[in-house]
């Protein structure tokens, strides 16, 4: 909403106040500025002028010599291009050392030879067009044709180019606001000034809308009030300057005088109008109903619209000719025949609005305004003021009487006025006559200790919004600062503490955290090799995404991933170690919601990673989180991993998560010429199996016994296997078993590998003798023979 | 023999003087002090000597012999000082030159500063409750008191999955679902993720981080809320912040106020990192509207709460002056490794 100052001071005198205490404390009182602007402050040094004499250029067949009269004993000089000067003219001059908009500077200088000390000024070169002054000529030097100049006046004041316009942010709470009169019944109260808000009358009436018209509305829970006021003998003209600036200032372009009359109102009342032209209503009816099934209509754009009979329209005896609150159709608008005018006021049901202008896709001034509810009492005044205004411009005759359906609900809301109630909830104390005094500059009304709040403030409902009012006015910054009583006890909860311990180890291990988008593209299931049919492809689908990249909630952390490892990969970062930990979404049959699960996700590529080493970052984290008897099994069933570098892991019979290289047509299909890893672990499957606190063990007193083994097995046999057939048979005193080596080759037959195990082994209350060592070596290698691997002689 | 023992004393003096390395120096024991050795040579003579010159002899002797023994050790010392210092010197490094670094991760910017904030938080007793991101239209707009077709709906345009299930345009849907399952005093924090149909660009991006806080209990007063918020911001920003409360509307909350920080760079005067405002906008606020008490089960003639949110990235992004919001999503390791 942009306010011109100048009509803000029809309505309330605010004093000497600068725009900028204005803006602030308006900002303060709950209308927030955004910004403002003084018109004509790029233009410096331009005065008014009378060209006394011109004569033609001696060097030049198209240029004139100027003798300006700028109200000084002098005439100055002044060489000029333009064709549409005359002697007599008042024109703008920009003197010597002047400032036009766009950074213009104007310095006196020659012009084939002849002096030149200034410029005269066109519309475009003063930053206007020829919708603010329809009368001026827009290729040709701006010949003034205002009354009372004064020759030598700036020229800004002659042509009313000083208002200041203040740009508001208006919450939809608040549509009263968005309007002028709104603005300084605001203003009014913050700088505790009285507004001068006149009720409009018209003067002069003739004839009777009822010879002419009729009203029916068929649908009054859509439609709460339908004002009609009516205007012959119509002479449509450019309006006067004083409403074309306000109109410019308010970011509204001007266009004739009845438009602009409408536009003009809403502004000045936040009512939208409508002129609908007299001989387009057939029948001399308008009837205002749900549009009919199949029904269309042509709206002022040109387009054709598709209505639906959750619609309202404005109809004549016979088709509909505007969406009601939206747009009007083409045989609605002002033409330059238009002889006898209806004014519609209305008031409609904001959500219907709403809901009909998405529908049809069209969004305007009209209907944003008229979603927020309006308030059904101000059609009356915003018809009177457009008649009234009709009037003062010689635009018409006014139409005696008025059409007015009303089927509002004027009983005032009451709202108890609970003084303590308002103290406490503020922590303030502020007496209840400073209360009352608050509410009632801003136009409430009592009833007892009932608080009537006026019809413009539908966003009165509640004590609470009593108690805004309140606070607004008393000062949000006088309200003081307290501390919030009682003691509270904050703290993570173990889940919290577990995911900040994840955290803690994955960055100890010199991985990144990264942040990725929740969602993806559905082809991205294709890039990471999922055949069709798999499980992930089943997501949660968002009906209007921003763009396929963004379109389904992910099922899996592993393309984000891997998307992140490609940037990396293909902006030159040599290596890179990250991780997240982010929700996965997973639809559930029969639930509304999905299960949004974390995920722990590993990624990395580079020199120095290799399977293994992803496989130490997963192990530490397990360890560090306590979470014991993880089992690793060779998976060569995921396509998006290499066949034989995947394993899967499991803890007890739950799935917790895949360790990997990432099969090398996924690195393709990623742009990563690199071999890459990912692994993933599930938060709450981790959380579920977390051991519990182990208490301290004594440093050990005895020594302990050490033992290598290297066996020969088949290339087939997993470690893990020959280190629990190890564990099982030594039993409690192994104390630690370290691979210390995988051989193949000359020395080892095809098809075979030697493992070499380092063994301690160590009792708590004695020194272990060879002879328990040697029978504990004697049954690991008789469980590791039944498994296929033999001592390496 | 006396001359025999006092010239053994000179000799060996002389030589281990010379003596420049512990080979040397043993050599020199062997020859003087060693059992074939010239003093050894000179006592096994005593047996001549008469017996009013043995122990006179006798007694020389054993002090030539500690003599020669503390001469040794003395040099001995030496020795070994010099070569550890020819060690040491020999040893310099250029201690200019760059450290060997163990690899270390970095946290993302957003969780650095969210840390923080929590950190703040429960410094002043508050808990930190989760709730869903595919959350219903109920939670996320209707318990709140944003009805169907309310223009409020405007502001936060949504990503929906059904009519009745959207991607959360706010972390204000946990408000209502802690009061659901907790009965007051509640004190809570809430981050977490929030989506918007927004296009992505410098400030814009349809993923984004809000921190929701709840306060409800008895005698909670908007004085309660600008203390504790004024508390978070001079925690976060630094004791010296200036902070405002300016009215405004969410329709969750009733009175409504967005916190504005004073400009640190033009102290408000107005410049260009605060687009010419003097103040910055650092969260929205306000007591909790009775109707949204209500709605999730608590007596607003006995209960009143105060709530606010914050947008995690804007903090972020003013912390370490970034000025594009895709960075945090890019995940370069160029920009990550700078926090």
């Amino acid at each position: 909403m942009n306010l011109s100052m100048k009509w803000l001071a029809d309505y309330v005198d605010i004093g000497p106040v600068s725009p900028r205490e204005f803006s602030e404390a308006m900002t303060m009182s709950g209308s927030k500025v955004e910004g403002y602007e003084q018109e004509g402050s790029e233009i410096k040094n331009v005065l008014v002028g009378r060209v006394e004499e011109i004569v033609r250029h001696p060097d030049s067949d198209h240029m004139f010599i100027c003798q300006v009269n700028v109200g000084k004993p002098e005439l100055i000089q002044i060489v000029t291009g333009a064709q549409n000067v005359h002697q007599g003219d008042y024109v703008p001059v920009a003197m010597d050392d002047s400032w036009l908009p766009g950074g213009k500077h104007i310095r006196c200088g020659k012009l084939r030879g002849e002096e030149s000390n200034g410029m005269l000024c066109s519309l475009a070169e003063l930053g206007l067009t020829a919708h603010d002054f329809p009368y001026a000529q827009e290729d040709g030097i701006f010949i003034l044709q205002e009354p009372d100049m004064q020759l030598g006046e700036d020229i800004r004041t002659a042509i009313g180019l000083n208002d200041t316009c203040v740009e508001f942010e208006i919450t939809s709470n608040r549509p009263d606001c968005l309007s002028v009169t709104g603005l300084a019944r605001e203003a009014a109260a913050t700088f505790d000034k009285p507004l001068n808000l006149p009720a409009p009358q018209v003067e002069h009436t003739v004839d009777d809308i009822r010879n002419h018209l009729s009203v029916e509305v068929q649908a009054p829970d859509l439609c709460l009030r339908y004002t009609a006021r009516m205007v012959k003998n119509i002479k449509i003209a450019p309006s006067p300057r004083w409403m074309r600036e306000r109109l410019r200032a308010s970011g509204v372009r001007p266009i004739n005088n009845i438009v602009d009359i409408t536009n003009y109102v809403m502004l000045e009342y936040g009512q939208p109008m409508h002129a609908f032209d007299h001989k387009y209503v057939e029948g001399g009816k308008i009837v205002v109903r749900n549009a009919k099934a199949g029904e269309t209509i042509v709206t002022l754009d040109g387009v054709e619209r598709q209505l639906t009979p959750d619609m309202l329209v404005i109809a004549d005896a016979v088709k509909p000719s505007a969406v009601a609150g939206v747009m009007g159709g083409e045989y609605s608008g002002i033409m330059d025949d238009t002889n006898m005018v209806i004014f519609e006021s209305a008031c409609f049901n904001g959500p219907s609005v709403r809901v009909t202008a998405k529908k049809l896709g069209m969004r305007t001034e009209s209907s944003s305004r008229f979603e927020k509810q309006l308030d059904p009492a101000i059609t009356i005044p915003a018809v009177e003021r457009a008649c009234q205004l009709v009037e003062l411009l010689g635009a018409g005759e006014v139409v005696g009487g008025m059409i007015d359906v009303d089927n509002a609900d004027h009983t005032p809301r009451r709202i108890p006025l609970e003084p303590d109630w308002i103290n406490q909830f503020l922590g303030i104390q502020v007496p209840v006559e400073e209360m009352r005094r608050i509410l009632t500059k801003l136009e409430c009304k009592f009833d007892g200790d009932d608080v009537l709040p006026p019809s413009f403030r539908g966003d009165l409902e509640h004590k609470a919004d009593i108690a805004e009012e309140i606070a607004r006015f008393y000062g949000y910054n006088r309200i003081p600062s307290t501390a919030i009583r009682g003691v509270a006890d904050g703290r993570y909860t173990p889940k919290q503490q577990f995911e900040q311990l994840a955290n803690q180890v994955l960055l100890a291990q010199g991985l990144y955290e990264v942040a990725t988008y929740s969602f993806i593209s559905p082809k991205y299931y294709d890039k990471i090799r999922l055949p069709q049919g798999d499980w992930h492809r089943n997501c949660v689908t968002i009906l209007n995404p921003l763009g396929e990249d963004t379109s389904v909630m992910r099922t899996t952390t592993v393309p984000s991933m891997l998307e992140v490892l490609s940037r990396n990969y293909n902006n030159r970062n040599k290596s890179a170690a990250l991780y997240e930990i982010g929700c996965v979404y997973l639809p559930v049959e029969g639930q509304e919601l999905p299960d949004e699960r974390q995920k722990v996700t590993i990624g990395m590529y580079g020199e120095g990673y290799d399977f293994f080493s992803l496989k130490g970052i997963v192990e530490t984290l397990l360890e560090q989180m306590r979470v014991e008897g993880v089992e690793y099994t060779a998976a060569s069933d995921l396509p998006t991993y290499h066949p034989g570098r995947c394993a899967r892991l499991t803890v007890g019979d739950t799935e917790l998560g895949i360790i990997a290289e990432v099969h090398p047509a996924v690195c393709e299909n990623y742009q990563i010429g690199t071999r890459a890893y990912v692994a993933y672990l599930d938060l709450p499957t981790l959380f579920a199996h977390v051991a519990p606190e182990k208490g301290y063990r004594p440093l050990p007193k005895f020594p302990p016994v050490s033992r290598d083994l290297a066996l020969l097995c088949d290339e087939e046999l997993p470690v893990a296997a020959m280190e629990k057939a190890i564990r099982n048979a030594v039993g409690g005193t192994l104390e630690t078993l370290a691979l210390f080596d995988v051989y193949r080759g000359a020395q080892v037959a095809q098809g075979k590998k030697s493992v070499a195990f380092s063994l301690t082994m160590r009792a708590a209350d004695r020194t272990l003798t060879d002879e328990e060592a040697d029978a504990a070596i004697q049954r690991a290698l008789q469980a590791l023979a039944a498994l296929g691997a033999q001592l390496r002689s | 023999m006396i001359h025999d023992l006092q010239n053994i004393k000179e000799q060996a003096a002389e030589a281990l003087s010379k003596a420049a390395d512990s080979k040397t120096l043993e050599a020199l024991r062997v020859k003087y002090l060693g059992k074939k050795g010239e003093l050894t040579a000179i006592l096994k003579q005593m047996g001549k000597l008469s017996a009013e010159e043995r122990p006179k002899v006798g007694q020389l002797a054993n002090e030539v012999r500690a003599g020669i023994e503390q001469m040794i050790e003395e040099r001995s010392a030496a020795i070994k000082q010099a070569v550890l210092d020819a060690r040491l010197q020999a040893e310099r490094v250029d201690v200019t030159m760059p450290g060997k670094a163990a690899p270390i991760g970095k946290a993302h910017p957003l969780t650095k500063v969210l840390d923080e904030v929590k950190e703040i938080f429960l410094g002043m007793g508050f808990s930190i409750s989760e709730g869903p991101e595919v959350e219903t239209d109920y939670y996320n707009f209707e318990a709140l008191n944003i009805p169907k077709n309310h223009p409020a709906r405007d502001t936060q345009d949504t990503f929906y999955i059904s009519d009745n299930v959207l991607l959360r345009t706010q972390t204000s849907p946990v408000q209502v679902r802690t009061m659901e399952k907790q009965k007051p005093p509640i004190r809570v924090i809430s981050p977490g993720r929030v989506y918007r149909s927004d296009a992505v660009d410098a400030t814009h991006s349809p993923l984004f981080h809000q921190i929701e806080g709840l306060v409800v209990d008895k005698g909670v007063t908007m004085a309660d809320l600008k203390g504790t918020l004024e508390l978070f911001v001079k925690r976060l920003y630094g004791d010296e912040s200036v902070v405002r409360f300016r009215p405004h509307h969410f329709p969750f909350t009733e009175p409504s106020a967005e916190l504005d920080v004073q400009c640190f760079a033009c102290h408000g005067e107005g410049c260009r990192l605060c687009k010419g405002e003097g103040w910055i906008e650092v969260l929205g606020c306000g007591m909790v509207h009775p109707k949204v008490l209500s709605i999730c089960g608590i007596d607003p003639e006995v209960y009143s709460g105060f709530a606010f949110g914050i947008g995690l990235e804007r903090i972020v992004m003013r912390r370490y002056n970034i000025d594009d919001l895709r960075l945090f999503y890019e995940n370069d390791l160029r920009f990550l490794d700078q926090f």
